[in-house]
C-alpha cells in the first residue's frame, strides 16, 4: 500500500569530515504536493537533496521514501527506486555530446526496450509540454541558459517519475524564463500527478507555485508553513530572508576581528 | 628540533597512508570498471563511438610521428652503421628499433598526451558540470556507461596506433634508405624481412602496446573521475594524466623488456 505521507525525512543528520551540515531535519511531503525547501548559499539544501536521491547517506537517521528507507537500500533496489525520481540540476545537466533529442530520450533508451519510432513520439511530447519541440536538433551549447533548462526539465520527466526534485531551478534565469520555469513546475506537477520538491532561495517566484515550505538554516529546520503563514511570521530569519534584508540574523559581515583594532586605529598608527 | 622532526615525520606518514588509500580507491575504482564493461560488450555501439574519438582521431599525430621518427632512425642508423660497411643492414635496424621499443613507447607517449589527456578532461568536465550525477539519478550508472566504453576504446586503439606507428616509420626509414641515399631497395627489405621474427619481435612489440594501452586508459579514466568539480581541478588531473602516464609507460616497458629481450 502506498503511503500517504509520500516523502518522510526524520532526524536526518549529516557530517562532511567534522564538519556537520545538516543537524536533525525532520519534513514530511504529502503527494502530489510541490514543497519549497529555503534558505541561504551553503546551509544544506542541495545536500538533502542529495540525501533523498540515496547519493550521499546520512550520519544518522533517514530518509523514508514511498514507505522505504533510502539509505538501506541495496544498489539495484536503490537504482530501481530512481527510476521513480527525477532530479533538475542547477544549470540542466544536460549531456553537451548529445543533442536535445537525444538528452530526453536518453532513460528511455536506457530502462526500455521502446522501438525507436514511439520513443520518437514521447520526445516530441515532452519537448513540447517544455515548449521547444522546434529545438530537438540544437545541441546543448547552442542553447539559452532558460532554455538549457527546460530541455533538462523535459528529460527529468521523461518517465514521468513520480518524486521530482528541482535544485535551484530559477538560478541565473531572465524574467520570461523564471515565470516559464515557475508556471512549468506546478503545472507539470499537477499533470503528473507527481510530488515535487523545489530547492530555492528565490522567494517572490517560489511563493506563487508552493503548497509549502521549510526554511533551512545553518543545517536546521527553523520554520514551515503555508506561503502565506509564512509570510506573516516573525522568526526573525525568515523575516530577513523573505524581506531581503542585509542585515539581521545572517549578519553582512563575515566575522572577523574588531573594526578599529583591525585597522591599527587604537595603537596611534592613523 | 624534536618537534620539526616529528611534523617531518608526521608529513611523511600522512603522505605515505594518503598514497595507500589513492591506490586502494584507484583498484577498486578499476574493479567496479572491469565489472560494469558488460554493457562495453553488449553495446558495441559504445565503443565504437570512443575508438572514433580516441583512436581514429589520434591518427594524424601517430602517422607524422611514426613517419619522422622512421626518417631520423635511417639518417643516424646509416651514419653509424656505414662506418663498419653493414649500411645494407639499416632497413633490419629501423624495424627492429620501431617494433621492438620505439613504436610501442613513442605511440603509448603520444596516445598519452592526444587521447589520456582528452578522456581525463572529458569525464572531470562531465563531473564537474554533474553530468555524472544526473546520470546517477537517472538510475544509469556512470561506470557503465562513460568510464567502461573510455577504458575499453584506449585498450583496442593502442596496439593498433602502435601498429601504424610501426608502419609508418619503417615506411619513413625506406624514404630516407633508399629513395635519399640510393641503398639496394632489394637488400633493404630482404634484410628486413629476414631480420625481424614475428614471435620474438613483433608479438612482444604487441603485447608492449597492450600493456601500455591498458595503463594509459586506466590512468586516464581513473584521474577524469577522481578529478575535483572545478576548472583547476580538472586541469590538474589532465596534467598528471600525462605525467603520471609517461613514468609509468617508460617504467612498464623496462620491465617488459627485461623479461622479453634478454639476448638469449
Amino acid at each position: 500500500m502506498q503511503s500517504e505521507n509520500f516523502l518522510e525525512v526524520k532526524d536526518l543528520n549529516f557530517t562532511y569530515d567534522t564538519r556537520p551540515i545538516l543537524k536533525g531535519i525532520n519534513m514530511t511531503i504529502p503527494r502530489g504536493k510541490v514543497v519549497a525547501i529555503m534558505g541561504g548559499s551553503g546551509c544544506g539544501k542541495t545536500t538533502l537533496l542529495r540525501l533523498i536521491g540515496g547519493q550521499l547517506k546520512p550520519s544518522r537517521g533517514h530518509v523514508k521514501f514511498d514507505g522505504r528507507i533510502i539509505h538501506e537500500l541495496s544498489r539495484r533496489e536503490l537504482y530501481e527506486t530512481r527510476r521513480k525520481m527525477g532530479m533538475l540540476f542547477q544549470f540542466g545537466a544536460l549531456f553537451t555530446d548529445l543533442s536535445v533529442f537525444d538528452n530526453v530520450a536518453f532513460q528511455m533508451r536506457e530502462h526500455t526496450d521502446l522501438p525507436e519510432s514511439v520513443i520518437r513520439d514521447l520526445v516530441l511530447m515532452k519537448l513540447h509540454a517544455v515548449g521547444l519541440r522546434g529545438a530537438r536538433d540544437l545541441m546543448p551549447n547552442e542553447l539559452s541558459g532558460g532554455m538549457a533548462r527546460r530541455v533538462a526539465l523535459a528529460r527529468t520527466i521523461a518517465l514521468d517519475p513520480m518524486l521530482i526534485m528541482y535544485d535551484e531551478p530559477f538560478t541565473g534565469l531572465d524574467p520570461i524564463s523564471l515565470g516559464v520555469i515557475g508556471n512549468l513546475i506546478r503545472k507539470l506537477n499537477d499533470a503528473l500527478g507527481a510530488t515535487s520538491i523545489v530547492v530555492t532561495h528565490d522567494v517572490l517566484e517560489s511563493f506563487q507555485i508552493v503548497d509549502y515550505v521549510y526554511f533551512v538554516s545553518e543545517g536546521a529546520i527553523v520554520a514551515h508553513g503555508t506561503p502565506e503563514e509564512l509570510q506573516k511570521s516573525t522568526v526573525p530569519f525568515v523575516h530577513q530572508f523573505i524581506h531581503g534584508e542585509i542585515d539581521g540574523p545572517v549578519p553582512f559581515h563575515y566575522p572577523a576581528a574588531d573594526y578599529p583594532e583591525d585597522l591599527a586605529l587604537e595603537s596611534g598608527n592613523a | 628540533m624534536l618537534d620539526r622532526l616529528a611534523n617531518w615525520l608526521r608529513k611523511i606518514g600522512h603522505s605515505a597512508i594518503e598514497g595507500i588509500w589513492r591506490l586502494g580507491y584507484a583498484g577498486k575504482f578499476m574493479l567496479l570498471t572491469l565489472l560494469g564493461s558488460g554493457s562495453s560488450f553488449t553495446r558495441i555501439g559504445l565503443v565504437v563511438r570512443e575508438l572514433y574519438y580516441t583512436g581514429v582521431r589520434s591518427l594524424v599525430i601517430i602517422i607524422v610521428s611514426g613517419l619522422f621518427v622512421g626518417m631520423v632512425l635511417g639518417l643516424q642508423g646509416y651514419e653509424t652503421l656505414q662506418r663498419y660497411g653493414a649500411s645494407s643492414s639499416l632497413g633490419v635496424m629501423v624495424a627492429l628499433a620501431l617494433v621492438r621499443e620505439l613504436g610501442p613507447v613513442v605511440a603509448a607517449l603520444l596516445f598519452a598526451s592526444r587521447a589520456g589527456s582528452a578522456i581525463t578532461a572529458e569525464i572531470g568536465l562531465m563531473k564537474a558540470t554533474e553530468q555524472l550525477s544526473a546520470m546517477e539519478m537517472m538510475a544509469v550508472d556512470p561506470i557503465s556507461r562513460v568510464v567502461a566504453p573510455r577504458f575499453w576504446s584506449g585498450v583496442i586503439s593502442m596496439p593498433l596506433l602502435a601498429a601504424i606507428f610501426n608502419a609508418m616509420g619503417i615506411f619513413g626509414g625506406y624514404l630516407i634508405g633508399v629513395v635519399l641515399i640510393g641503398l639496394d631497395e632489394g637488400s633493404y627489405w630482404s634484410q628486413t624481412h629476414a631480420g625481424v621474427d614475428f614471435r620474438y619481435d613483433i608479438l612482444n612489440g604487441i603485447i608492449k602496446s597492450f600493456v601500455f594501452g591498458i595503463a594509459v586508459s586506466a590512468i586516464a579514466v581513473f584521474e577524469g573521475y577522481d578529478s575535483p568539480p572545478t576548472a583547476e581541478g580538472v586541469s590538474g588531473a589532465t596534467t598528471r594524466t600525462v605525467v603520471t602516464s609517461s613514468l609509468v609507460i617508460l617504467f612498464l616497458d623496462f620491465i617488459l623488456t627485461s623479461f622479453m629481450f634478454r639476448g638469449v
